[in-house]
């Protein structure tokens, strides 16, 4: 691992890309192939024992299968015991403070908590007043970081291989997003996460899913979908969430698969080495189409192994070397 | 039983004064203001400005129905303790505000727990649903100083027209507050650059601008005394200062936090950020300021709006709308705009004595013999730092918890009486 001594981890949780640091990414990038090596062991134990004897609790207000799956098979494979709990109301709906929530939860002596919530910034209040390690597993619109990571870290294992150069980072990589911009935690995740790695990043979406002040966030905007996949070295489509139809921002799923799908048309503009990625689940078809999904360029299963490995290293990294109150 | 308060600055913006003087008071009345009065009982104001006790014309004060965020009587605590003596209190209370029976409540209630002036405002339409008038002319007989349906807008242009034809009819003001609920719904801070970083649904601008113009080209047809609430965007203050200049009865307030603070305070989820209309940029402040130097701006009020703890201690989005600000109002304005010279002191406390008293006509906001002894008294150059055990409010809802601000009271007098500091 170069340079392990100067980039020691400190932080206590991973609330956002926005708090971390170019090294901070870096670090964990680093620390995840150990771990994706754990799950490729041939001798069939895929565990390790840096948690052990750990609580890592899943607390997820909203509906989730795939990070919450991914979060609780990292832990057991880190050896930790694992609990998870579905929440679909909101602390005051219940009449609680979403601290009365987490103290409950940490009265169970609890080492990690994984939380998923619907409102942007749950992870951020509790993570200053709460001696557990949180990591956001989603918070409204605002954030995913451990997505925006298991992102990075793939494109990177990518560039590596294609530049045969084992050393490779994602300086200069171009990055094209297309979809529901304004909706998408992942999106945020992601543009920060790139930014600091020194990609570019290009949006494209209907002009009604994209916020008016992205511009902000050091990103490129374009609603024409050949142009913003034309020089891109990663085409990154998101869900498109079909009730936004009934809200009025676009007119019909016809015209959005016409203006912004990637299918086999979309991708003849694009460059031959152009990889294709989505933080799934993927509405086939329609943000995607099946021959792209499945295709070569695809690598949105790699992503979901990677997600592993990355949600293992960064609760190892918090544990393990993270400040705790 | 005579009181003197000696050795203070007397600052009166109605009649100009401000200058070095006591002033003597006699069963609640100024009897004399002048050099070297006596009296039996001696209050010293050296370094002090003594004012007219301050008038905020924008306060909910919760009562009845949610008590448990504030009442009559700590609304009126908080406000002493901030130096005001005579607040208007808004209607969007449980049941509202709405009919001259629920307005003898409020005064009853004033009478027995308030140590203060309440002034009530009663809603305009019943409900505050927005679509039938309000008995305004008994209203204003039972002591109603301002229709308003504050806290929402009214959606239905033809019925907004209306209310402002009968309550110009009536004599009373409306208070707007001004937002277009299609474009803000769902939102919980300004439409904006951190917005967007926080993924925090979010208002634009033009929620509050739009409906700022219709309400003001409604008074304009009709007539009536419009008065635009917590004005929060350098367009919404333009807009104002041209619709003035065409001789439009349009006044408008600034609230405190709208002048001190940006979006930026929304950065770490704080809901004691979180206030509607919201936070908003720094040239929206520049905007108000520019606005308040010009007299665009009439005068300043808190939109005093307590929230407990345990409501506002939840997700962002679901916490509620609202501020207190009666115990931070002058030491903010202090602060905020005379310290860095855009305004002078004399100006500062026009704007929050006289001026907002003539707007609800409420007969209050002045220093003057044979008036009544509603006198605020405060060192302008003392600094202190906010803090919860300070409040008198039943609520903690402040962004301004720990930070240090300069002007701190020192007396609060309604009609004679001590009513801060605090007898209990």
């Amino acid at each position: 691992m170069p340079d392990s001594d100067r980039r020691v981890w400190t932080k206590k949780d991973l609330v956002g890309m926005e708090d971390l640091s170019r090294d901070e990414i870096e670090l964990i990038l680093d620390t995840a192939p150990q771990f994706v090596e754990v799950s490729r062991r041939e001798s069939g134990i895929k565990k390790v024992p840096l948690l052990q004897g750990r609580l890592v609790v899943n607390w997820f207000h909203e509906a989730s299968t795939r990070t919450r799956t991914s979060f609780e098979l990292a832990a057991k494979r880190l050896s930790a015991d694992t609990l998870s709990m579905a929440a679909s109301t909101s602390s005051s709906v219940k009449g609680e403070t979403l601290h009365d929530t987490l103290h409950n939860i940490e009265a169970m002596n609890t080492d990690v908590i994984v939380l998923r919530h619907s409102a942007a910034g749950a992870p951020h209040i509790l993570a200053k007043s709460h001696a557990s390690h949180i990591i956001n597993a989603g918070d409204g619109r605002h954030e995913h970081p451990t997505q925006a990571l298991l992102d990075a870290f793939t494109i990177r294992e990518h560039i590596r291989a294609q530049r045969n150069d084992p050393t490779a980072n994602l300086e200069g990589v171009k990055v094209t997003i297309v979809g529901d911009i304004e909706h998408s935690r992942v999106a945020r995740s992601n543009i920060f996460c790139l930014k600091k790695l020194g990609a570019e990043v290009t949006l494209c979406g209907p002009a009604t899913l994209i916020p008016p002040h992205i511009g902000h966030m050091g990103v490129n905007v374009t609603y024409n979908l050949r142009e913003a996949i034309r020089e891109a070295d990663i085409i990154y489509a998101l869900r498109i969430q079909l009730e936004r139809q009934h809200d009025g921002l676009f007119p019909s799923l016809r015209e959005y698969i016409r203006l912004f799908r990637i299918d086999s048309d979309a991708m003849k503009h694009a460059k031959p080495t152009a990889l294709v990625m989505h933080p799934g689940p993927i509405n086939r078809d329609i943000e995607l189409s099946t021959t792209v999904a499945d295709g070569p360029r695809s690598i949105i299963l790699e992503q979901v192994s990677n997600g592993v490995a990355i949600r293992m290293a960064v609760m190892h990294l918090l544990v393990n070397s993270g400040k705790r109150r | 039983m005579s009181m003197v308060i000696k050795g203070g600055r007397v600052v009166d913006p109605a009649s100009g004064r401000s200058e070095l003087a006591d002033v003597r008071i006699e069963n609640g009345v100024v009897t004399a203001i002048g050099p070297k009065l006596t009296g039996e009982e001696v209050i010293d104001a050296t370094g002090c400005v003594v004012c007219p006790g301050l008038v905020d014309i924008h306060v909910h004060f919760r009562e009845p129905g949610f008590e448990s965020k504030e009442t009559i009587r700590t609304g009126s605590r908080a406000a002493a303790i901030g130096g005001f003596t005579t607040v208007v209190t808004m209607a969007n209370t449980n049941p509202a505000i709405d009919n001259a029976g629920m307005v003898e409540f409020v005064n009853r209630r004033a009478r027995e727990t308030a140590c203060i002036k309440i002034r009530p405002a009663a809603c305009a339409t019943k409900g505050m649903q927005g679509k039938e008038l309000t008995e305004m002319a008994e209203l204003k007989e039972v002591g109603v100083v301002a229709v308003t349906d504050d806290g929402k807008d009214i959606p239905n242009s033809a019925v907004m027209r209306r209310v402002l034809e009968y309550a110009n009819m009536v004599g009373l003001p409306y208070l707007a507050h001004c937002e277009d609920h299609d474009l803000s719904k769902g939102g919980a801070m300004n439409e904006g650059r951190v917005s967007t970083v926080l993924g925090i649904p979010a208002i634009p601008k033009a929620a509050e601008e739009i409906a700022l113009d219709r309400n003001i080209r409604l008074a304009a047809i009709t007539g009536a005394h419009i008065h635009i609430q917590h004005v929060t965007t350098a367009e919404g203050i333009d807009t104002i200062r041209h619709f003035k200049a065409k001789g439009v009865r349009v006044t408008c307030e600034a609230s405190p936090h709208h002048f001190s603070l940006t979006d930026e305070a929304v950065r770490d989820f704080n809901a004691n950020a979180k206030m509607n209309p919201p936070l908003r940029e720094q040239g929206d402040i520049d905007g108000i300021i520019a606005g308040i130097q010009d007299g665009t701006v009439d005068c300043i009020a808190t939109d005093h709006a307590p929230h407990t703890p345990t409501e506002k201690e939840v997700e962002f989005a679901d916490a509620p709308f609202g501020i207190i600000g009666l115990e931070t109002s002058l030491a903010l304005t202090l602060t905020k705009l005379v310290q860095p010279g855009h305004i002078t002191l004399e100006r500062a406390i026009a704007l929050m004595t006289v001026e907002g008293s003539k707007l609800c006509n409420l007969d209050a906001g002045e220093l003057k013999v044979g008036g009544a002894a509603d006198i605020c008294v405060f060192n302008p150059d003392e600094e202190w730092t906010v803090r919860v055990e300070d409040f008198g409010s039943r609520s903690r809802n402040s962004p301004f918890l720990g930070e240090r601000l300069t002007g701190k009271v020192k007396y609060t007098l309604c009609e004679g009486k001590v009513v801060f500091p605090l007898s209990d």
